[in-house]
């Protein structure tokens, strides 16, 4: 019966493909193809339980498959079932069924309706994926699936200013989740020299207190802490979910009403036998929670639109979820985490009525407001609440404004002279690493660190750069090749087959992004990033095309350079401080680059003003 | 207390050029009144009052107007030369039509060559508009984006400052002004809006002017104006909000002060607050930078050949419709002629009998079906149309409200109220919108405890849809079983300025003057039902749009109560008796609603009827019952979601449902497609299929040789049908920058308005899933009199008359005795003979079959949906 664990996967997946079959005016197959992974869905989710209920209400494992095994690596699809699963897995269905049934009517004859479809099946897989999952390189596809859906959901509407400037956001801090996860997984394998199992969590703790690496420990806990506090919206990243409210209502109230944002909550349940012993790190998450609720609360009493109320509200709900997993109350959080959505959701659905009912109550039950003395407290809350206590503009100027000033002092990488010799050098020093492989010193060595980060210097180039985009794209390449060196140069063996398993996917996706974006060079010679060009009004499959090349470029798990990507990481040992803080930051930065490329060139409003335009402002 | 609006954008008279002041001189006043000229006029959407878009060009000819509207401001103004190309391929602009049109403009032998171009010659068709050149300096010279710095925190402040009730902790300051209220806060606070130390203190000090602040941020005087465009309408939503507020502060029911001058004076500081935060001082003003100064914004537009060809697609799609449609009105008349000749014998023996009931209804272009069906139910019913309001202007206080409702058209200011009491029912809460759940702890007790009852809710609100507090109920605005007080004994008895109720003379000249406008004088039913129209809808910011025009954009049930209350009054009809209008004792009329999205029929005061009466009434109801069906089923063709073959009870279920269906974003389709008004006796229109695409005002030529009431009765018309019809025109031409876009992402800000996401400026207009059916033509006013007495009535007042002369709106006289089309243009009304072939006007034999073979759109291109919209029929 455990392998009945598939189906949960299995079903929306394969309905996602179905409905990519289909065109947009097919409403009625694609509605089909809808009820029935909705239905089934259910069903599964339903069913599975019950039978676990009678069985045993043992956690049930169950090994798919392993993609790729080594001495020293497995990356195995595990899945697992317990009680956190059973409630997440019941919820998420119930409103994967009450939206998708919603939105058949609601999306009816948008211009994105199969779109839209196609993205909350795959969301759908991407979130039982997540909450089946039997170890980190499981949880971690669907982790990256659904950061991918959510921003294809908050561009919905992708030739508006203001949906991709904010789907912009939300994907910079998800990355910094998934890179923060990868550390985690990263620091895992050196703590226990083995992929573990979540099953497993209580063992990886002993290990860290009987080899007194408690410091490893805290490391992969922090690692764990940050990638649930940017998804569900904690202090200090709260200001990206009010934000990400830019899609359809149905596809907000299921993304950042309920499910997507809850995923933090279940990330701290799934990992707590790792850190429940944790002290310290048990205070970390209270004060998080703590600080969320209240400031979420503070400013979402201020908040003058529906939308934004309802997103401060719900995180505030989530900063006491975080409280209540660090206290162990764990029934308590999924009765929370399930009245939460559940509420939160119907809230968000049915939220455009709101101006309607509460005019009425308005016409009914006004009284003038007098005038009384404004106290300094309530005054500055209430700036400060508009304000939104500055936490996006502090993220501005703390967070990323320093990477983007480090890119333009980088200019002198515009020489095409310079960048030609570099991108060479990065060639010749991959094979040189390569064929060399046991001659060179490793480990402690300086020549990975100038790699990297010559490697990141022209990643933040890239990123800040504002001319040409085919030579950004190739900047992107040539860094690639800087962090293999690096990676070859700094371990003593490396296996053939996980480098080329990473550089065929990287190559694959730069082709295709290549073509692409030379295609739309060959329309317009002006390509520059320095303004947005919306060419997927008139390029839309080469639009798509470039989409899939930028998740190739950055080890989305679409190419086998995902899997690449996570054995590359264990080969920088576990005290490589600032080595792997700078691989860190160039896969965020990878990412960021390639994604700024899709979205001024494919996105935003369209430069020809020959039909109807958005306004930037709108 | 007076919560409707008191003028309307359409009439705004404004013929001065603005090309700024020559001497160079810039001067506050001028550019304020300038930029409120312009703004979108759009009050808050609890009073959506249809007007047309563009009425800051009204006072120049059409298609100059659109086409310099479009260069400076970068609007798509007609559809795109593919979509025409298209449609003429498909068949729906018509060949013949298009020649025609070629002829009438370039003559016989330009024909072949503009048929040319038209058809296949390539055009640049991209446009570079004026607007936003010279404030997009900041970002080429200092890559500074401005904009993002300045408007996410502006719209926020704007949005505190004017919510009407969405904030749980509303702005603090209270009954004063913007500028001061955000003054109070900034002394009071720890913290401040403003970045830099400098700007607070000048905000604070109040030394600042806008000419001042300008002299800092722009630099030259010659550049002011249009930097100050520039930089509202990178807003035009927020900016044209304030602006209407300022105008008509009662739109917000808790009223705010707030004026364009200060939005200015507070962006101004917001810019030079955001230039020094992010430059310091190293920076100069925006002319420093400016070598070649930018083209003035209001500068002639030359026309250009892409432009000519267009207005003549424009015109042939026009006259691709109405010239079939004249046809028929010709067809139906001759066969009305040939059938009375030869049934003259039958026919007097019925007029004894009379009609069986009269229904007066509003001449909203959604009633035209309707009014079709129950002729078809009863043939002896005659039904009326006129403007919605039935001829009685008058504030309106629902029982406990806290303010009072304008049931009139918008320009109307009345001095009338009328007051709602011994209401039965009581208007119930919905937890749902409980501000409880925003709170910490209350947060958390509700959502373990009423979350999982809010999923109940949702379970029930999918597939049970029913009314509930939360929709927009049309029947919520009045309770059925309430009494009115309409009759004013005393003048003195009056409240807030306003006299309560009509005295005797104020009801007779309204009940006169209301009856001699619909030519209903003699020959009265033994009921004559008044049908008021409203919309109920869920989830839908945008209710208002659907409620009844002339009454303001609300239900107009009171109306139609008060109207029957008048001609039932004793002495009414004894005054009226000496006039000449002579209403049988017999004669009854009741008030009554249509609830156009339910497809519901809702009467008032039934039990005034006298026994006699109420038996008739009984069987009226069941024939109204069966027209609501078909109504149904005729609406239903247009809604995927419902099977039209199904049987008549379970479509009209279906129908009722979406009204009720908070996932249903098209609970009906408004006044899309609307494209004619005709004023005339009904017999000219009855025989005819009009695809509820006409306005249909009764107007009895017999009873108005010297065409006084007809000045009287088109007064209105270019103003209200046209109105709406442009509103619907430009949303659908562009709805991204003069439509709201599409409903979905739509976030309600404030209680007044929708924006796209957290930031966003508002969005004036209708949305994407209103105006997709429309056909963008320009309204056709088809009027059953001598071109003369007609040319007089228009040319009554010069606002009624630039709609005409002005090409906005197209205009055909019926000569009642010619039997000829006369068709206005260049000051004079001109004979027009149809093209049509008689043998391409079909006839409908059976109701439902055609409908059930109706054809349905295949998606909601312009191309496609057009398909839909069917051709004039003649009826069986």
């Amino acid at each position: 019966m455990d392998q009945l664990l598939i189906l949960f996967i299995a079903i929306p997946m394969l309905a996602f493909f179905a409905t990519l079959l289909w065109q947009n005016k097919s409403e009625r197959a694609i509605g089909k193809i809808v009820r029935f992974a909705k239905v089934s869905n259910i069903l599964v989710a339903l069913s599975f339980f019950v039978w676990w209920m009678v069985k045993s209400t043992e956690p049930v494992s169950y090994k798919l498959a392993t993609l790729y095994e080594t001495d020293h690596f497995v990356f195995a699809i595990q899945l697992y079932y317990d009680e956190v699963t059973a409630v997440f897995s019941i919820v998420g269905s119930l409103l994967f069924f009450l939206v998708a049934t919603f939105s058949k009517y609601y999306m009816h004859r948008d211009e994105g309706y199969k779109r839209f479809f196609n993205t909350i099946l795959l969301f759908a897989t991407a979130y039982n994926v997540i909450i089946l999952a039997g170890n980190f390189e499981t949880l971690f596809i669907g982790w990256e699936i659904k950061g991918i859906c959510s921003f294809i959901l908050i561009a919905f509407y992708r030739s508006r200013y203001l949906p991709i400037k904010n789907a912009f956001k939300a994907v910079s801090y998800y990355r910094i989740s998934d890179v923060a996860l990868m550390l985690a997984m990263w620091m895992m394998h050196h703590l226990t020299h083995q992929n573990i199992t979540f099953p497993q969590l209580g063992e990886a703790k002993e290990i860290a207190t009987a080899t007194g690496q408690s410091g490893m420990a805290v490391f992969i806990v922090c690692m764990l802490i940050l990638p649930a506090a940017i998804k569900s919206a904690q202090f200090p990243f709260t200001t990206w979910l009010p934000r990400a409210m830019e899609g359809p209502t149905a596809s907000s109230a299921i993304f950042y009403g309920s499910l997507s944002v809850h995923i933090g909550v279940f990330l701290l349940l799934r990992t707590h036998p790792f850190w429940e012993d944790m002290l310290g790190v048990k205070i970390t998450i209270i004060v998080i929670g703590a600080l969320t609720a209240i400031i979420a609360t503070l400013i979402a009493r201020v908040q003058p639109t529906v939308k934004t109320q309802i997103a401060y509200s719900s995180a505030a709900q989530i900063g006491l979820m975080f409280i209540e997993v660090a206290l162990g109350f764990h029934w308590l959080v999924l009765l929370h985490f399930a009245g939460n959505a559940f509420l939160r959701t119907y809230q968000l659905l049915v939220s455009p009525s709101v101006l309607n009912y509460l005019v009425h109550h308005q016409y009914f039950h006004y009284t003038p407001p007098k005038q009384q003395s404004v106290s300094k407290i309530k005054a500055s809350l209430y700036i400060l609440g508009i304000k939104e206590w500055n936490l996006d503009s502090m993220m501005f100027t703390y967070l990323w404004n320093p990477f983007k000033w480090l890119g333009k002092q980088l200019s002198f990488l515009r020489s095409n002279i310079l960048i030609g010799i570099l991108a060479v050098a990065g060639i010749a020093l991959l094979i040189i690493g390569y064929t060399n492989q046991n001659i060179i010193p490793s480990s402690g060595d300086a020549l990975p660190l100038v790699l990297m980060s010559i490697a990141l210097a022209v990643i933040l180039f890239a990123f800040s750069f504002r001319q040409a985009a085919l030579k950004a794209w190739i900047y992107l390449l040539t860094a690639h090749s800087f962090i293999i060196a690096a990676v070859l140069f700094n371990a003593s063996h490396v296996n053939l087959i996980e480098i080329i398993f990473y550089i065929s996917g990287v190559v694959l996706a730069f082709l295709l992004g290549y073509y692409c974006l030379h295609k739309i060079k060959a329309i317009d010679n002006d390509i520059s990033l320095n303004r947005f060009h919306g060419y997927v009004y008139e390029q839309e499959t080469t639009g798509f095309l470039f989409l899939l090349a930028a998740m190739g470029m950055l080890g989305f798990p679409l190419t086998a350079a995902f899997v690449g990507i996570d054995v590359l990481f264990t080969y920088i040992q576990s005290d490589q401080v600032t080595l792997i803080i700078l691989m860190a930051l160039c896969f965020i930065f990878i990412e960021l680059s390639a994604f700024r490329i899709l979205l001024r060139i494919f996105f935003g409003p369209h430069k020809k003003n020959y039909h109807p335009i958005a306004y930037r402002s709108s | 207390m007076d919560t409707a609006s008191t003028s309307v954008a359409g009439t705004t008279h404004h013929k001065k050029s603005v090309t700024g002041n020559p001497d160079g001189h810039f001067d506050e006043q001028h550019i304020l009144h300038e930029l409120k000229h312009f703004l979108p006029s759009q009050q808050a959407l609890k009073d959506f009052i249809h007007h047309n878009s563009l009425h800051a060009f009204q006072h120049m000819k059409f298609y100059d107007a659109i086409f310099k509207a479009s260069k400076i401001f970068g609007f798509q103004v007609h559809l795109q030369l593919p979509e025409y190309r298209e449609m003429y391929k498909t068949g729906r602009i018509r060949e013949d039509v298009l020649q025609m049109v070629i002829t009438g403009k370039k003559g016989k032998d330009a024909v072949a060559e503009w048929k040319g171009k038209l058809i296949s010659k390539e055009y640049d068709s991209i446009n570079f508009p004026r607007i936003g050149q010279l404030r997009a300096n900041w970002k080429e010279v200092y890559q500074l984006d401005l904009d993002n710095k300045v408007h996410p925190l502006l719209f926020r402040i704007l949005c505190g400052f004017l919510d009407q009730g969405i904030a749980i902790e509303s702005f603090p300051v209270v009954n004063k002004s913007f500028i001061d209220s955000v003054k109070e806060m900034e002394q009071n606070s720890f913290v401040s809006f403003f970045k830099t130390k400098t700007v607070r203190q000048k905000f604070l000090s109040g030394d600042y002017t806008i000419t001042k602040l300008l002299k800092v941020i722009v630099g030259k005087e010659e550049y002011f104006e249009q930097y100050l465009f520039d930089q509202q309408f990178a807003h035009h939503g927020w900016s044209g909000f304030v602006s209407a507020v300022e105008d008509n502060p009662q739109t917000l029911l808790d009223r705010k002060q707030i004026t364009l001058k200060e939005l200015l004076e507070f962006e101004l500081l917001m810019e030079l607050d955001a230039l020094n935060h992010a430059l310091g001082n190293k920076w100069k003003s925006l002319a420093y930078h400016v070598n070649v100064p930018p083209v003035n914004l209001f500068a002639d537009v030359a026309k250009t050949e892409l432009a000519e060809v267009i207005e003549l697609w424009q015109d042939a799609f026009e006259w691709s419709y109405y010239d079939s449609v004249l046809k028929g009105i010709s067809m139906s008349d001759e066969r009305r002629m040939a059938v009375n000749t030869r049934g003259l014998i039958n026919s007097s023996l019925k007029a004894d009998s009379g009609p069986s009931f009269q229904a007066i209804f509003c001449i909203d272009e959604r009633e035209d079906s309707i009014r079709r069906h129950i002729e078809a139910v009863d043939r002896n019913a005659e039904t009326f149309g006129a403007p919605g309001f039935f001829g009685v202007e008058f504030y309106f206080q629902q029982e406990g409200g806290k303010f009072y409702d304008k049931l009139c058209p918008a320009p109307v200011t009345p001095k009338y109220l009328i007051k709602e009491h011994d209401a039965k029912s009581i208007r119930k809460d919905e937890l749902i919108y409980t501000k409880l759940t925003h709170g910490i702890l209350s947060g958390f007790l509700l959502s373990i405890s009423f979350g999982f009852w809010a999923f109940v809710k949702k379970i029930q609100l999918l597939f049970r849809p029913k009314m509930s507090p939360a929709i927009s109920n049309a029947y919520g605005h009045m309770d059925k079983l309430s009494a009115l007080t309409i009759e004013n004994k005393n003048p003195a008895d009056t409240e807030n300025g306003l006299q309560i109720g009509y005295t005797l003379d104020e009801m007779v000249i309204r009940g006169e003057g209301f009856l001699r406008g619909i030519g209903l004088i003699k020959n009265f039913a033994p009921i004559v039902y008044f049908v008021a129209h409203g919309s109920s809808s869920a989830n839908n910011p945008h209710h208002g749009a659907h409620d009844c025009g002339a009454c303001s954009g609300r239900p107009g049930a009171t109306n139609a109560r008060v109207q029957s209350f008048i001609l039932n009054h004793k002495k009414v009809r004894e005054v009226l008796a000496t006039k000449g209008i002579v209403i049988p004792d017999t004669t009854q009329f009741i008030g009554s609603m249509h609830d156009t999205a339910a497809d519901v029929w809702g009467y008032y005061d039934e039990d005034i009827l006298s026994l006699e009466n109420a038996q008739k009434h009984l069987i009226n109801k069941q024939n109204f019952e069966m027209a609501l069906n078909l109504n149904a089923k005729e609406r239903s063709r247009r809604f995927a979601s419902i099977n039209t073959r199904q049987e008549l009870e379970q479509v009209r279920k279906a129908i009722h449902n979406r009204s009720v269906s908070l996932f249903e974003p098209r609970p009906e389709l408004g006044h899309g497609t609307n494209t004619l008004a005709i004023i005339g006796r009904r017999q000219t229109t009855k025989g005819l299929f009009l695809d509820r695409r006409a306005f249909l005002n009764s107007y009895d030529y017999t009873t108005d040789p010297d065409g006084a009431i007809l000045t009287v009765v088109m007064r209105p018309i270019g103003l209200v049908c046209g109105g709406i019809n442009l509103e619907y025109y430009f949303s659908r031409v562009d709805n991204i920058k003069m439509g709201a876009g599409t409903k979905l992402p739509h976030n309600v800000m404030g209680l007044f308005g929708v924006a796209n996401s957290s930031d966003g400026d508002l969005r004036p207009g209708l949305p994407w899933q209103m105006i997709e059916v429309h056909d963008p033509v320009r309204l056709m006013v088809i009027v059953e009199h001598k071109p003369g007495i007609v040319l007089k009535a228009i040319q009554s007042s010069p606002e009624v008359f630039e709609w005409y002369n002005n090409e906005w709106v197209h205009i055909v006289a019926l000569h009642p005795e010619e039997k000829q089309f006369y068709y206005f243009r260049n000051g004079v009304f001109a004979k027009y003979e149809p093209i049509t072939d008689a043998s391409e006007i079909k006839t409908i034999h059976n109701m439902e079959e055609f409908i059930e073979g109706a054809k349905e759109m295949e998606t909601n291109h312009i191309v496609h949906a057009t398909e839909e919209n069917l051709p004039v029929y003649l009826l069986d």
